[in-house]
């Protein structure tokens, strides 16, 4: 990574009331609307406070918290296993993620070892949980774009697929709880890996059909290049990660960076963006579905037998040793991160989350200022959040 | 068979004959009213179970499939279940929104709220009335301003759109209002102009001889619709897209975007205010196809010249059921433009087609005494040419890119 790292030039918050030269009345005056936290595509109770030119947008103002529900209070007044499951409750379209950067921050506390098989089950679920996630953003971007639900439809079909898959292993399909410290809750039913190899198997032959519908229909191409775009050092100086990061052309994939969990025994390239602008988060996201599945092929190949859990964690009584961890992981939104401290007790000390979803939405106002409402609904799609990550 | 074709010509001159003299222009003109009145809304009906089962087949779900007849079980022992595969739907619809609240809101000017959805009713189905749906079953034959008058009541609606959007107070009505009228205005010109070029070729502005100057016959059995000659085929996709955008169907449905403006203008209406707003949208999706149908499509004519057998009626509607299915086609294919792009699209791509769409007509129709290849080689080559021309600086602008990937 070598950016040029100066500061983007400081913004002016003040709306200055446009008037015209003569200073005469008739000219218009602003209109702000408050779009949510009741509206069809602020992806749930979400509300961008607007102010309208016309149609373009002068300021933007994202707020957030209509869903705050107190969840690194709580945790740090649970045991480290009890706030396991509601991990799954911050992302919840990918609990499985969630559940891996939780339990990597707290193996990091306890130096757990986990058992081959396990980094191996891991894998295989943090991936199929990035193609359901990166297929369903595709398509609900469209939905926001107005293709009336058609590409999310055929999203969803496939991630139902992946769901059901989950559903067999975990018992939930979406709030999986799977992962334990030192490992996973249970193994996997039999058969399981074939069904997975199948689906991994047909994918492919679903993304080119979605591709051609989609990837050069010219109205998708006029509405997604040059909108929402996001200069390089501005994303690197705001913490921007994940897909949204990669677009602007940095390479920076934790996968990668890390080495967490097995990811160096697989092959896989990391897709990066030139101009930070809808259409190339969308194609980064599309692109990064077909390594997901490079890697997931590598890793039905070779999944061990033997323990899924480390015979040292204890699941009682778990009492971490006087410290601080932070444990993060590449989930599909970005860098996923659990700072945790321990002062011995079986509560965390300070339980602290780094959303992604929270921290790539910061610079919203950045991508939409100067560009129409209807820009600013569609970048604030590509951007890909989960309202239960942003609050927590 | 002609007896079908004019069946109900016959059962309305047979009811008007047992009147009195002084009341038969009177009833005939009720007659002729109440089955507009009828069988638009009745199709109305239909096309929503249609439109919500075509774009659940293409998005992968059922769509509506449930509700049917009602049972009344303690009233009908004896009648069976039947679901008549979703097509209650309507009827389940009509009553729910007959029996909705209707909210209006604190702010808005209450008597413009309440007659927009009328303003926007009435002339639609005004327009219905030059439409001729079959051999001599035009309601009003006008024969010297049948398209001017359908043009009239149509832009009509905008009235109705902005006092839906004003009156209700919310800016989200606004903004869609605002919208609507930019674009109905812009695409109102390609609109026209497209027609024009029919005017110029059947030298009529009546709906009626202009479906009657397309009965000629090419090579012994099609008939001579507008559509097989070239400036007729430019202009029925020209016109085409502009009658989508007047319809503010998918792509072009910015006014009532859902995704940004939540339903655009009519976004304080509910109850039945809301579904008569969603009933002329639709009446106007009907006209709109039904006039391209008579420009170009030969009207109540039938393709072929062996199929002449069959009622003219069945061919205009058989036909109009055709361009709603590819206006549903549209719906679930396509996402949506921006407001710029949409006028760029008006004014810098479809007003100069329209316009060189004119003069080939003109071409078209001073070449008469040519061999007719040649002719059509003429008008096809014109029209190619300028298509290209005009459509490249859209292309060069948008193109997928490839990506690299990190070393």
């Amino acid at each position: 990574m070598s950016v040029a790292t100066e500061s983007p030039a400081p913004r002016n918050y003040e709306v200055v009331p446009k008037t015209s030269p003569e200073g005469s009345e008739l000219d218009g005056e602003l209109l702000e609307v408050a779009m949510g936290p009741q509206h069809p595509s602020t992806h749930g109770v979400f509300r961008m406070d607007v102010v309208l030119d016309g149609e373009t947008v002068v300021k933007l103002k994202p707020v957030f918290g209509y869903l705050h529900r107190n969840h690194e209070k709580i945790a740090e007044n649970t045991s480290y296993l009890g706030s396991m499951p509601y991990t799954d409750r911050l992302d919840y379209f990918c609990s499985l993620t969630n559940n891996w950067a939780y339990a990597l921050a707290v193996e990091k506390l306890a130096g757990l070892q986990v058992p081959e098989r396990a980094e191996f089950i891991r894998v295989i679920t943090a991936e199929l949980t990035r193609l359901q996630n990166h297929t369903s953003v595709c398509g609900f971007l469209l939905q926001d774009m107005g293709a009336l639900g058609t590409p999310l439809m055929y999203a969803f079909r496939e991630r139902e697929k992946i769901l059901d898959l989950f559903e067999s292993l975990t018992g939930a399909r979406m709030m999986c709880n799977y992962m334990r410290f030192g490992g996973c809750r249970c193994d996997l039913p039999p058969g399981w890996l074939d069904r997975v190899r199948k689906i991994v198997g047909d994918f492919p032959q679903f993304l080119d059909s979605y591709e051609a519908l989609l990837n050069t229909n010219e109205i998708l191409l006029a509405r997604t290049q040059g909108v929402g775009r996001l200069p390089r050092e501005l994303a690197i100086s705001a913490g921007v990660t994940g897909p949204m990061l990669r677009a602007c052309g940095v390479d920076y994939d934790i996968r990668k960076v890390d080495h967490y969990g097995i990811y160096d025994r697989f092959e896989f390239r990391i897709p990066l963006g030139e101009q930070g602008d809808v259409y190339d988060r969308y194609m980064i996201r599309l692109l990064e579905i077909r390594e997901s599945l490079k890697i997931l092929q590598q890793a039905l190949k070779e999944v061990p037998g033997g323990p899924i859990i480390d015979p040292k964690a204890k699941l009682r009584s778990f009492r971490p040793k006087v410290g601080e961890a932070y444990g993060r992981i590449e989930g599909p939104k970005g860098e996923l991160g659990f700072y945790l401290i321990s002062d011995g007790s079986p509560n965390p000390y300070r339980y602290r989350v780094r959303p992604p979803s929270l921290i790539n939405l910061t610079i919203l106002e950045d991508m939409c200022l100067g560009q129409s409402v209807a820009d600013a609904v569609v970048t604030l799609g590509s951007v890909d959040i989960v309202l239960g990550e942003v609050d927590r | 068979m002609e007896q079908i074709d004019q069946i109900f010509v016959h059962l309305k001159h047979g009811v008007v004959a047992f009147l009195p003299e002084g009341l038969q222009p009177l009833v005939s003109i009720l007659i002729s009213v109440t089955a507009i009145v009828l069988v638009f809304p009745l199709l109305f009906a239909l096309t929503t179970v249609l439109e919500r089962k075509g774009l659940g087949r293409i998005q992968n779900r059922p769509g509506p499939n449930r509700v049917g007849l009602p049972r009344l079980p303690t009233l009908f022992p004896w009648l069976p279940k039947l679901r008549l595969a979703g097509f209650g739907q309507f009827a389940a619809d009509g009553i729910k929104s007959l029996t909705k609240e209707d909210i209006v809101p604190r702010e808005a000017d209450r008597v413009v709220h309440f007659l927009a959805p009328f303003v926007l009713l009435v002339p639609v189905l005004l327009a219905f009335s030059v439409l001729p749906v079959g051999r001599n079953m035009a309601a009003l034959d006008l024969r010297e301003t049948g398209l001017l008058f359908f043009f009239a009541a149509g832009a009509a609606t905008e009235l109705s759109v902005f006092m839906a959007g004003w009156s209700s107070h919310n800016k989200y009505s606004l903004l869609g209002a605002m919208r609507a009228i930019a674009q109905m205005i812009s695409y109102e010109i390609p609109l026209i102009l497209s027609s024009l070029t029919v005017v110029m070729m059947a030298g009529s502005l009546s709906l009626v001889t202009i479906v009657e100057r397309q009965s000629g016959v090419n090579f012994g059995f099609l008939h001579g619709w507008h559509v097989f000659t070239p400036w007729g085929f430019a202009g029925f996709w020209l016109f085409l897209i502009a009658a989508c955008a007047e319809a503010n169907r998918t792509p072009f449905d910015l006014p009532e975007a859902e995704s940004e403006l939540v339903a655009g203008y009519f976004t304080e209406y509910s109850g039945f205010k809301f579904a008569l707003f969603f009933l002329g949208e639709y009446l106007g999706l009907f006209a709109i196809s039904g006039l391209g149908i008579t420009l170009f499509l030969g009207g109540w004519l039938s393709p072929f010249t062996f199929l002449n057998w069959m009622p003219s009626w069945f061919w205009f509607f058989f036909k109009l059921f055709l361009m709603i299915a590819f206006f549903i086609w549209l719906r679930g294919t396509l996402p949506r433009l921006r407001l710029d792009q949409l006028m760029n699209f008006a004014w810098k791509f479809l007003l100069p087609m329209t316009l060189i769409n004119l003069v080939v007509a003109a071409l078209w129709h001073f070449t008469n005494s040519w061999n007719p290849a040649l002719r059509w080689l003429l008008g096809a080559i014109l029209l190619t040419f300028s298509y290209w021309i005009l459509g490249r600086g859209f292309e060069a602008k948008f193109r997928p890119r490839t990506y690299r990937y990190a070393s």
